[in-house]
């Protein structure tokens, strides 16, 4: 299928496809989102008025047979942070709309009457929009079962629980995964702009038509060296085994696991929360320690975490949605900060945002630290029923620390920190201030360096080489999320010299062309300076880019250490 | 001198979570590694009272350390 862009217009429910234009020709994922939004979104708009676009957009090699490339972009200017945002989640969308030749799909303007709600149809054909009932008001998991009973269980969905509809600000959009369950974009309240548009759900025509390859034979062997480059890579098959929770451990060993609202570097419950406890329960209840997200993934990162009877309890449970209820709100159960990740996908909000969130409503003393139950109950009763209360926890930490009147507020920008602390480990401290789009370890993510040893070693308490480690992760990561790659690529890509030429081998190879290294540098350092222009033309400066004051004052233990790197060291990031 | 040797992930298979064990003086981090019979190709990171660590470092008494396999996530 040819690549077009599918435009949809919710004030007049018109759809349209457009050419791609040429300057948008050798964009995909967050390359293409933050380009589009830069163009045409007035960077000083209300995030959700009618100014503002939802951009969603498959990765460059999305669509083809390449590994790990099933991820799909979503992008606009966040109603969390007012800064541009990006983000990637895999399920089955992303290679759907990308066979269906859907270079991106944007959503502008804003239904006239506030009463209704809409789906939106993707097919090769085009866009077609429809009026939707039977679904308002339903978590993400019934939108699921019910549009696969409507539309056959292969079709895709894109979809908003009832915090998107609600338009809380740590409100994500959902992706049906390959078993009926559902991944996010998760950071940003891109789910509340999806909401503004009155849109509940996207569904996906499943299609056989397949994307184009320039040179198919080149491309094979390509990704057989790319698949084992990240097959082989024992990172890789830590992953496979522990999922990311293997790093509650680690990051508590070094002192960096925010604990009790950031007020500890380790956390007493580490062990009943961690990898290995989360790998040993599963296997003894029958449940799945590996799973993939999209089709094509070779590192199975994902997992079926199960209830004491065995029955499906959730999946992708990551590392930070155990940190941040687990270390951060001191909860050391694993069942119910099992409970609370499913109410927290149900109901369609970020685990990060929304448990660092709790945190801080645990310090105003709206419920005690500890309270996984007292959690769970919030999540049902407050948040999904939209009272007062839940509409503050379902808007973010910044949102409780106004309404509760708290100062230590682990927040950038309006988004939560997530779960690495930067005294303790201070390259993460640059990315959480200078990344484009809030706080977010993924923007750039240090801790490879500082703590795993990927990608060479860099002292994670010493304030010698930060700028530059977060500089180079920080550009090197622009440019993978427009691959429509899985961030975990870099575990490989960093430590085996023939990763990265054979990722560049496949982009050379789908599409024909002649990249280089250093044009896959440009184009990460041309994104990061785009949505850097992009929030600057909103207003932000260089005192934005900046920790919340706590972080130079309150030492944390076990190092008693404080945030320490100086403003004109981390106004140098942008140096490039 | 005595050690506290905590190892992780699939470290820990037949072996154990945390010990303390007494070693002679000027045992390396290596040395211990090896008396567990763990594959040095295999080991990622290595921290001595949560500070990373040599493999030719010498702890001393009453120090923790902590051996893990090559791991990663985010």
């Amino acid at each position: 299928m040819a690549e077009q862009i599918f435009r949809v217009n919710m004030s007049d429910l018109s759809t349209k496809i457009e050419t791609v234009p040429e300057e948008w020709k050798g964009l995909g994922g967050r390359g293409l989102t933050s380009t589009v939004i830069a163009a045409e979104v007035n960077p000083t708009c209300h995030p959700l008025g009618k100014h503002n676009k939802l951009v969603i957009a498959p990765g460059l090699l999305s669509g083809t047979p390449a590994a790990n490339s099933g991820r799909l972009s979503c992008g606009a200017k966040s109603p969390l942070t007012g800064t541009i945002k990006e983000a990637n989640a895999g399920g089955t969308s992303a290679q759907m709309l990308a066979r269906h030749g859907v270079k991106a799909l944007i959503i502008e303007g804003k239904p006239t009457d506030n009463g209704k709600w809409y789906s939106l149809h993707v097919h090769s054909g085009g866009v077609t929009v429809q009026e939707e009932t039977e679904v308002i008001g339903m978590g993400n998991f019934a939108v699921v079962e019910v549009l696969n009973k409507r539309l056959g269980d292969k079709v895709g969905v894109i979809t908003i629980g009832p915090a998107g509809e609600m338009r809380m600000t740590g409100a994500n959009i959902s992706i049906k995964d390959p078993d009926n369950h559902i991944r996010s974009n998760g950071r940003g309240g891109l789910g509340a702009v999806l909401g503004s548009k009155q849109i509940k759900f996207i569904s996906v025509e499943p299609t056989s038509e397949k994307v184009a390859i320039a040179d198919p034979e080149a491309f094979k062997t390509a990704n057989r060296a790319f698949a084992k480059a990240l097959v082989d890579n024992p990172i890789s098959k830590a992953l496979g085994q522990y999922g990311t929770n293997v790093l509650v451990n680690i990051i508590n060993e070094s002192g960096g696991l925010p604990t009790r609202n950031f007020t500890s570097g380790q956390f007493a419950g580490h062990e009943a929360i961690s990898g290995e406890t989360m790998h040993d329960t599963i296997v003894a209840r029958g449940g799945k320690p590996k799973h993939n997200c999209h089709a094509g993934c070779v590192i199975n990162c994902s997992q079926i975490y199960t209830d004491l009877k065995g029955q499906y309890k959730t999946s992708g449970f990551e590392y930070e949605s155990i940190w941040a209820l687990g270390a951060d709100c001191c909860v050391d159960n694993l069942d119910h900060i099992a409970e609370a990740d499913s109410l927290m996908d149900d109901l369609g909000l970020d685990s990060i945002e929304t448990a660092v969130a709790f945190g801080v409503a645990m310090e105003a003393g709206v419920l005690p630290f500890g309270d996984g139950a007292g959690i769970c109950r919030i999540l049902r009763e407050e948040v999904g029923k939209g009272t007062p209360l839940g509409r503050i926890i379902g808007s973010g930490a910044a949102a409780v620390g106004r309404a509760y009147g708290v100062t230590r507020v682990p927040v950038v920008k309006n988004q939560a920190i997530p779960a690495y602390d930067p005294r303790a480990i201070k390259g993460i401290g640059i990315t959480y201030a200078t990344s484009t789009q809030g706080a977010d370890h993924t923007m750039g993510y240090t801790i490879a360096t500082n703590i795993l040893g990927v990608g060479g070693k860099v002292d994670p308490l010493s304030k010698e080489g930060q700028v530059e480690l977060s500089r180079n992760l920080q550009i090197a990561t622009a440019a993978i999320d427009s691959t429509g790659m899985c961030l975990f690529i870099a575990f490989a890509a960093l430590d085996d010299a023939t990763c990265l030429p054979s990722l560049i081998d496949l982009l050379n190879a789908r599409f024909g062309i002649n990249l280089t290294a250093d044009d896959v540098t440009n184009l990460g350092m041309s994104i990061l300076k785009t949505e850097r222009a992009f929030n600057l033309a909103a207003g932000f400066t260089n005192k934005d880019d900046r920790l919340p004051e706590f972080f130079a004052e309150e030492p944390i233990a076990p190092h008693n250490v404080v945030w320490d790197i100086s403003d004109e060291a981390i106004d140098s990031f942008w140096d490039f | 001198m005595q050690l506290t040797v905590k190892l992780f992930a699939y470290f820990r298979d037949n072996r154990f979570k945390q010990k303390v064990t007494d070693y002679p003086e000027g045992t390396t981090v290596e040395d211990i590694i090896r008396s567990l019979g763990i594959d040095l190709d295999e080991v990622g990171v290595t921290m001595i009272n949560s500070r990373h660590c040599s493999l030719e470092q010498v702890p001393v008494d009453g120090d923790q350390l902590a051996i893990f396999p090559n791991i990663g996530g985010g």
